[in-house]
């Protein structure tokens, strides 16, 4: 027996997330069908309501003609590309929590976090792809960001900041919930919440319950501080304040619910 | 001149672990010892707390009481120690379904931290070993059970461990599926791996456990080899059918002199045997007697 001799495993918390990362990029890979619908969803409503809808509610909206509402609306979809993006997480998650395999890695000497790092540095990967072919596309058909490569990059450096955060919680709903459809219906709510804020209509323009709604909510101050990064017309400190305030509030919560859950249900059955 | 070997420690002591889920008690103060490289059957019905059992001691669940190590580890102060040292294949697949049979090998090489080299080429042989070679790229959701617990097999194995827990690892498999996993048991063992199974069929007890206990409600009601338990129902007995079609059941000590006394006495008595069976003790008469259960495996199989 080499009880005392053999090499001892330790977790490498690094090594062991590296591996997690690996494991799930494979299966967006494999199964490619959830996330290219991750990337469909935002470009369709770009389509529908920049260039189908564009002339009328950009007249509507006062922003004037289709490329000026498809410029207006930019902002919301990119938001909505990293809420539907850090939302799918949920369901991979759940997904993956009836698999026997992860009992297995339970009782494996590896870092205990690393599965779930794992699925949040996967679903920002792809959250950064998603956003930068939605960007492309609102590009290609029309879009103009006044704010230069800075605010672009600016803008895309706090949307990651933001589904980064988002992914937390929507690990977190992924493990509460109890089944895999359960978990997929995270994503609709959150995926809708920019149109209940300033993503396609100014939030004067809605009546005083909803618009106290709309201006509270965390989608606003985020679609304003990307819009005004995009567009180069200068931050407004409240709203990025606000914005950054979410995102620590959504992260750290989903975050520590996440941790919970996860150390709860050590056996599922 | 055969010198002794030292006396090894056991591979696995467990004293007074309890367990209860809401006012059910699962497990009520068992103690097991397991010696190293040899393998320990812990048989019971369904529901008897053998899972928890298992559970509890790969680290799974923590114990409402009770204290254990497991290759000169504490299982609650050095969970990572022991987790290093342990390979579980539990009832259910540990395998991931969306990969194929190579990439959850090559999966387990990394976390256990093998280098590359060295982790495919354990995977390969591996997957030579355990007859999956040709089915190495193809995904594990579309194996049967009898590949499945194969592969999940091999993936325990790839770390190494010295102590392997088998949680039913022939449930739901066809009999020439159970004959490869027994087979596997016994060259594990030859290796030096030390084998912590339950199972709810006496048959694979009988067959692989060098030390059975005997589960019931959360209770062991008994522990000790095959032969040892067998000795707990003295003696079995002997089923004749006379013509008329009367059957009788006769006590028998199992021996050859014991059969004849049997037989004179029904020649004494002018009674014709039409047919006549002999029923040594096996362990499901030891579970009937201890559990006073029937036999449980009947309906599970």
């Amino acid at each position: 027996m080499s009880t005392t001799t053999a090499p001892v495993n330790r977790p490498q918390i690094v090594r062991d997330s590296m591996t997690m990362l690996r494991r799930n990029l494979l299966h967006s890979w494999r199964y490619p069908g959830m996330s290219a619908w991750g990337i469909l969803q935002p470009v369709l409503f770009l389509v529908l309501f920049g260039v189908v809808f564009g002339e009328a509610f950009g007249a509507g909206v006062g922003t004037g003609g289709r490329s000026a509402y498809i410029t207006y609306i930019t902002p919301a979809i990119l938001a909505m590309t990293i809420s539907i993006g850090s939302m799918m997480t949920a369901v991979s998650v759940a997904s993956d929590m009836t698999e026997g395999v992860i009992a297995r890695f339970r009782t494996m000497a590896i870092a205990r976090s690393s599965v779930l790092t794992g699925h949040v540095l996967g679903s920002l990967i792809l959250n950064v792809i998603s956003l930068v072919l939605v960007l492309g596309f609102a590009f290609v058909i029309g879009y103009r960001a006044d704010g230069g490569a800075a605010g672009v990059l600016g803008a895309l450096g706090l949307l990651i900041v933001v589904a980064y955060a988002l992914t937390w919680l929507g690990v977190a709903l992924g493990l509460s919930s109890k089944t895999v459809e359960g978990a997929s219906n995270v994503i609709l709510p959150v995926m809708l919440l920019p149109f209940f804020g300033s993503g396609f209509v100014p939030v004067e323009t809605m009546p005083s319950g909803i618009r106290w709604f709309a201006e509270y909510q965390p989608f606003t101050p985020i679609i304003e501080t990307v819009r005004a990064l995009l567009e180069g017309t200068g931050v407004d400190g409240s709203q990025l304040l606000l914005a950054l305030g979410w995102t620590v509030l959504i992260g750290v919560g989903g975050y520590v619910w996440s941790r919970a859950l996860y150390r709860r249900d050590a056996v599922r059955r | 001149m055969t010198s002794t070997p030292p006396p090894q420690p056991p591979a696995l002591v467990a004293d007074g672990l309890r367990k209860s889920y809401g006012d059910k008690l699962v497990l009520d103060s068992i103690d097991l010892t397991v010696p190293p490289g040899t393998v320990f059957a812990l048989l019971g019905p369904n529901g008897a707390g053998k899972t928890t059992a298992v559970e509890i001691l790969s680290t799974l669940i923590s114990p409402d009481a009770g204290t254990a190590r497991i290759l000169g580890h504490d299982l609650a102060t050095e969970p990572d120690a022991v987790r290093a040292r342990i390979g579980v294949t539990g009832q259910f697949s540990a395998i991931d379904g969306l990969l194929t049979a190579e990439e959850n090998l090559l999966l387990m090489a990394d976390l256990v931290h093998l280098d590359r080299e060295e982790g495919r080429r354990r995977a390969t042989d591996l997957l030579a070993r355990f007859d999956l070679t040709d089915v190495a790229k193809n995904r594990a959701a579309t194996f049967s059970g009898g590949m499945k617990r194969r592969l999940d097999l091999a993936m325990t194995l790839i770390g190494d461990p010295q102590l392997i827990f088998l949680d039913e690892p022939t449930t739901g498999l066809d009999p020439r599926s159970r004959r490869a996993v027994w087979d596997i048991v016994r060259e594990l063992v030859a290796d030096g791996v030390t084998i912590f199974l339950t199972t709810q069929y006496l048959e694979e007890a009988d067959q692989l456990a060098d030390t059975i206990a005997v589960l019931d409600h959360g209770t062991l009601v008994a522990q000790g080899t095959s032969a040892e338990l067998k000795r707990l129902v003295p003696t079995g007995h002997v089923e004749v059918t006379l013509t008329g079609g009367e059957t009788r059941r006769l006590p028998y000590g199992g021996d050859v002199r014991s059969l004849r006394t049997i037989l004179d006495e029904l020649d004494a008595a002018d009674e014709q045997v039409a047919d006549l069976a002999i029923h040594t003790p096996d362990l499901d008469d030891v579970f009937l007697a201890l559990t006073g259960d029937p036999r449980p495996t009947e309906a599970a199989r």
